[in-house]
């Protein structure tokens, strides 16, 4: 069962006992690195880091409404070959989803690592954060999930959370292995952490906590942000429906699309090392262009861009976590996200998987049933013969 | 004018095609509508074939291979039908009517199934109409 710890919160800073919290964790012996999100000595940009020194963690910050990439496959890369040491790592639940997908698709391993997944209370599309942090200085995080935690829309006058964080039904961390709560947790006064896994359990037992009772209200601040969410979500699958419904509106969406391909570059399970549509596949004869002009008068350039996103839609839509990178990585405003998780609501309904539920699951297109969907091939009928 | 559809058929090279040859060596009669594409197995016919045939014109796309248990790879055929499965999924979302994507079992001695099949399938096209991609600047 799970185990809950609490922390009491000194001061009311709430972001001050989370470092504290992390540099415990760091300080174990078996624990050799953090990856966490923390604020640029630079600039005011926050950005995963790797941290091995726990007196290095003053400007960590998961909490940061901003969600520049998905470090799902930063920590793919990290954990692709055995370290000799754990490595915990700060993420967002749509950030353990991809990578429990990398790792079926062995790209990522989850030995000798541990996963500390916060409650996410969304993040602000990259253009948008920096304007929010131009308004609000420092304080930006602590006025984020303080208003957010008290019901407050928007959280921060004038600006939105990304449509794709609005639109998300995931938002505590399935899969962690100690969870970070906030839904329903009184912030100014305590933290509670939640072990979910043995290892999880181990690291709260090893940190000598004490345990606590999960604040009666979570379920239900839980079940009222989800139910938000997801009526939010409906309404933006009925919109882009009808955005896209004939492959002439879905030209139409598309319009502005370049073929920069950042959409899959962002995205953390568009997981092909080398991408059809960079390889001489694509190269296409220079007398090929002439002849699709001919037969269609004219044709647009660079050629490809619906066939782009279908194929990419067919590839992974059934991994899609819904985090948003695409849209966020997008120069020309597309938005890729809503077309993306309209697509694969459907295509994941159809083979009953949901991306990062369980490493036990196999991406649907890698396996098989020897009698399945009888009426594709009209079996059914013949069977009855 | 009489519309006549376009039909790009990507078939085994074991089942499905020999059954092709075996319809034409016996003379069968079936509509000249069909495009052959030959391909080893339909485990190896990855959704963007199918989706690059629509986006071409094609009013109708059929993937045709060996009965299961008969495929030469073993499960290539099992293969295809989650693919198909798939793009049933997602093509009939951006307005592609779902009878336009088949898939058939025949197997290679089914010469006389495999001409029904298509001239069932040419009809079946006739009378849906051209496809919404004809004519029209999808790139
Ligand atoms: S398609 Fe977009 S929303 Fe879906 S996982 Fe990839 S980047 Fe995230
Ligand atoms: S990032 Fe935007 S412009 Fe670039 S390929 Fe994706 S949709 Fe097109
Ligand atoms: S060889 Fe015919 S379907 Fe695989």
């Amino acid at each position: 069962m799970a185990t809950t710890a609490k922390i009491n919160v000194k001061h009311q800073d709430f972001l001050a006992s989370l470092q504290a919290f992390f540099k415990s964790v760091l300080q174990q012996n078996d624990i050799g690195a953090l990856l966490v999100p923390q604020h640029l000595p630079m600039k005011d940009v926050v950005m995963p880091t790797i941290v091995t020194d726990p007196e290095a963690l003053d400007a960590a910050d998961p909490l940061a409404p901003t969600f520049p990439l998905n470090a799902a496959t930063l920590l793919s890369r990290l954990t692709r070959k055995p370290l000799e040491t754990t490595i915990a790592a700060v993420l967002r639940p749509c950030e353990i989803r991809a990578f429990i997908e990398l790792v079926k698709l062995k790209q990522g391993r989850t030995e000798n690592l541990i996963i500390i997944g916060t409650d996410c209370l969304g993040a602000y599309p990259n253009n948008d954060y920096a304007r929010v942090v131009e308004k609000e200085g420092s304080e930006t995080t602590r006025k984020f999930y303080q208003n957010v935690l008290s019901g407050k829309n928007p959280p921060l006058e004038g600006f939105q959370v990304a449509r794709a964080c609005q639109a998300c039904e995931h938002p505590v961390p399935e899969g962690a292995d100690i969870v970070i709560e906030l839904f329903g947790v009184d912030t100014e006064h305590e933290m509670f952490l939640e072990a979910r896994t043995p290892a999880g359990e181990k690291l709260l037992a090893a940190l000598n906590l004490p345990s606590a009772k999960e604040p009666d209200q979570r379920k239900k601040a839980i079940q009222t942000v989800v139910n938000e969410r997801i009526t939010y979500r409906d309404q933006m699958f009925d919109e882009t429906r009808k955005r896209t419904e004939t492959i002439e509106k879905l030209t139409r969406y598309l319009a502005g699309c370049v073929n920069c391909y950042n959409c899959r570059v962002a995205c953390p399970v568009c997981y092909c090392r080398e991408c059809v549509f960079v390889t001489d596949v694509f190269d296409h004869e220079p007398s090929q262009y002439l002849r699709w002009a001919d037969r269609k008068k004219s044709i647009k350039l660079p050629t490809d861009t619906i066939f782009y996103h279908l194929t990419r839609l067919s590839h992974i839509s059934t991994a899609c976590v819904g985090c948003g990178q695409c849209t966020n990585a997008c120069p020309n405003n597309i938005p890729v996200m809503e077309l993306f998780r309209m697509v694969a609501h459907k295509t994941q309904q159809a083979f009953d998987y949901e991306p990062g539920r369980s490493l036990e699951e196999p991406p649907p297109l890698s396996v098989f049933k020897e009698t399945e969907f009888p009426d594709l091939t009209g079996e059914t009928e013949q069977l009855n013969h | 004018m009489d519309f006549e559809p376009t039909i790009i058929a990507f078939v085994c090279n074991w089942c499905t095609y020999t059954a092709a040859d075996l319809a034409g060596t016996s003379r069968l009669i079936y509509p000249a509508n069909i495009r052959l594409i030959r391909v080893m197995c339909t485990g190896m016919v990855d959704p963007k074939y199918v989706i690059k045939a629509f986006l071409e014109g094609a009013d109708a796309v059929l993937v045709s291979g060996c009965h299961p248990g008969d495929c030469h790879y073993i499960n290539g055929n099992y293969k295809a039908r989650r693919r198909i499965k798939l793009l049933k999924e997602i093509l009939p979302q951006f307005g592609f009517e779902p009878e336009r994507l088949k898939l058939t079992w025949i197997g290679a001695s089914d010469g006389i199934r495999f001409a029904d099949t298509i001239t069932e399938m040419v009809s079946e096209i006739r009378a849906l109409g051209p496809s919404q991609v004809r004519g029209k600047m999808v790139l």
